[in-house]
């Protein structure tokens, strides 16, 4: 089209590669790329996860289509494979959790962040931190040998003398069950709440805190009507990335939980998650439709996880209110 | 922002599990060793002490070949087998025929050593060796039976006092040869099993609750009283744990042993097919142990390397004679004679 196309793009290009050289010098355009491809790799990574487990999901889909999400039946033998209890079983686990680990959590991060000395507050953290690093198979482990013991001789006979008339807490008490699988994540968990939760409470600016002050409110008012409330975008932050981890959690849970794919009202009852019976049977499915079929449960778990932190930034995003930090 | 790291965190952990699996699955199986010969194999967990110990003694003695053993599982061994990703493969139960059909190279199945499996209980107050019957058995996972002095226990039980307790059924959550065994003992004692239930190595357990591995069985059945289990005979011997006799076809309540579980073997011998494709659950005879089960290794009958397939068919000789030396030691049931003659015949098979 132009008169002179060859002259003018060598011209434009070499002039375009030097301002690159010269750029690249600066560093600025090497961050930029590197950073990028850091970015980028995220993406691909979670995208070709998506399609592999879409891919190799095939047959059961055509099979039992959208009744997979409320089949409660799981057969390897018979080919018959429904994920609901399944769903239930992490929803529940994962909720019971939360509830568990939330106050104890927020709690302890206000301590340590506000009321506790410097030094106490560091060291604490720090032996924190090192609970987050154990292994899930350790905290499996003391479930089933210290944890589950104290649950059917103590806990529950005790939840069900008191609250025994709930249907939470009927039926015998076996000592594994959901609720053990929740209490396992509890556990698990508190760590990155507390670790998380202090670190965004720590960083709220000391002017808010002298302001507080400054108007009369006592400490635990500054902290609990200024300081938190400031914070409250991290901590929910916190909580997610403690669910999310509570959600995949696999080992800890499936040596505590009681394997049992029934829905059960019951906590007393065992329960199974989607993370659980993927590693119980993937190593010896032998048939297709139910090696696929626990792929496809994986795919359950990431759309349900997906589902939940969509719930969660909208719950964020709603109740924001201006002078709220923004995590 | 910190949203977004948990959901990318969880999301990386995924993958890094995917990929973990794809890598098993398809790395390729001529690694670049020049010397020694290196042959891969995947498969069954229950027989790895022996495999390892087998393949290392067969290393020490002929250092120019090296076999890397995985224990992933006997569903990862039919898989890889199938995909052509190694170069042989182990499986607790045979290849059914629809696999076999779908794998491109005929395999060929050989007996490696015999396992049993066992009921394992806990009753408070009952030290006692309890005996059992397949029927008692299967009426108990199916939860027809669930009080510990129910008649039909108490008389096969004179003079040991069962407590009122319930039965806690405790079965293998995860997918499992023994529980392959189990189950598939239980189908052919109960037809009620065998079509409300079947045989697999998972299966949909009407009543009771699983523990992950042996280990994990057997911390809830130490723990539940009232539970009974099951776990393979070398578990049980290993970590002392009580367990019952079962009544065999003969009629005889046998504890199991490893003479009892060759002589299972030996009683079914002359029934086992030409593949060695065969259940030896119930045997006939005496003195056999009614739940065991051969372990397989599970090699192409045709291999185009010739170094491989001469390295495999040393290590099947070898295996079958002198490696049957170093079974009883591990606590597995050695091959019983007239079958380790014909699968050295067998041998000749691949090429």
């Amino acid at each position: 089209m132009a008169i002179f196309p060859s002259t003018v793009n060598r011209a434009s290009f070499s002039w375009r590669a030097r301002q690159f050289v010269q750029r690249l010098k600066h560093g600025d355009e090497v961050a930029h790329l590197i950073t990028l491809l850091a970015a980028a790799s995220i993406i691909v990574v979670t995208v070709m996860l998506v399609y592999q487990l879409y891919v190799n999901s095939a047959l059961p889909r055509q099979k039992f289509g959208f009744g997979f999400f409320t089949g409660r039946t799981w057969d390897p033998v018979s080919g018959d494979f429904g994920a609901l209890p399944f769903i239930y079983g992490t929803l529940v686990s994962s909720a019971l959790a939360l509830l568990l680990a939330v106050p104890l959590g927020v709690g302890a991060a206000i301590f340590l962040s506000e009321l506790a000395p410097l030094r106490i507050s560091n060291y604490l953290t720090f032996i924190i931190e090192l609970l987050a690093a154990v292994p899930s198979v350790i905290y499996g482990v003391l479930g089933i040998f210290v944890l589950v013991p104290v649950l059917r001789k103590f806990v529950m006979p005790f939840l069900k003398h008191t609250l025994g008339f709930l249907p939470l807490f009927k039926g015998p008490i076996y000592g594994v069950s959901m609720l053990a699988g929740g209490v396992v994540l509890a556990i698990m968990i508190v760590p990155f709440i507390i670790s998380v939760s202090r670190e965004v409470l720590m960083a709220v600016p000391v002017e808010q805190r002298e302001a507080a002050l400054g108007l009369g409110a006592t400490k635990w008012e500054s902290t609990w009507q200024v300081v938190v409330p400031f914070a409250r975008v991290g901590i929910m932050a916190s909580i997610f990335l403690a669910l999310a981890r509570a959600l995949g959690e696999t080992m800890a849970v499936t040596m505590v939980i009681g394997n049992d794919p029934r829905i059960n009202a019951s906590l007393f009852a065992p329960g199974y998650s989607i993370a659980a019976v993927i590693a119980n049977e993937f190593t010896e499915a032998t048939g297709d439709l139910h090696l696929q079929g626990l792929i496809e449960l994986g795919l359950v778990l990431f759309l349900l996880t997906i589902l939940i932190n969509g719930l969660a930034r909208v719950v964020i995003i709603l109740t924001t209110q201006k002078g709220a930090a923004q995590g | 922002m910190k949203l977004k790291t948990s959901m990318t965190n969880f999301a990386v952990g995924l993958a890094a599990v995917v990929l973990g699996f794809g890598l098993t699955v398809e790395a390729p199986s001529a690694a670049p060793a020049p010397s020694p010969l290196l042959l891969n194999a995947t498969g069954a967990t229950f027989p790895n002490p022996i495999y390892s110990k087998w393949f290392a003694e067969y290393n020490r003695a002929h250092p120019d070949i090296q076999v890397n053993y995985n224990s992933l599982g006997s569903g990862a061994g039919i898989r890889q087998l199938q995909a052509g990703t190694v170069d042989f493969g182990a499986s607790d139960a045979p290849m059914t025929d629809q696999q076999l059909h779908d794998t491109k190279v005929p395999v060929l199945h050989f007996p490696t050593v015999l396992g049993a499996v066992v009921p394992t209980y806990n009753i408070q107050g009952v030290n006692q060796e309890l005996n059992f019957t397949g029927e008692v058995l299967a009426d108990i996972f199916l939860g027809k039976i669930t009080k510990w002095n129910d008649p039909a226990l108490t008389s096969l039980n004179k003079g040991v006092s069962l407590p009122d307790t319930d039965i806690v059924v405790i079965h293998r959550s995860d997918g499992s040869g023994t529980s392959y065994v189990w189950t598939d003992y239980l189908s052919k004692i109960s037809p009620e099993w065998s079509s409300r239930v079947g045989r697999n190595a998972s299966v949909n357990w009407p009543v009771g609750m699983g523990g992950k591995g042996s280990e994990g069985l057997t911390g809830l059945v130490k723990q539940q009283p009232g539970a009974l289990g099951y776990v393979e005979l070398t578990y049980a011997i290993q970590n002392k744990l009580p367990y019952g006799r079962v009544k065999n076809s003969a009629g005889v309540f046998q504890k199991a042993d490893l003479p009892a579980v060759t002589a299972a073997a030996a009683s079914e011998a002359k029934g086992i097919p030409a593949d060695f494709r065969v259940s030896i659950t119930d045997a006939p005879g005496k003195g056999a142990y009614p739940i065991c089960t051969f372990t397989y290794l599970l090699i192409p009958s045709k291999i185009d390397d010739a170094a491989k397939k001469d390295a495999i068919k040393g290590f099947l000789h070898w295996m079958l004679t002198d490696g049957q030396n170093d079974v009883e030691a591990l606590d597995y049931a050695k091959l019983p004679k007239e079958l380790v003659a014909r699968e050295l015949k067998a041998i000749a098979q691949i090429n």
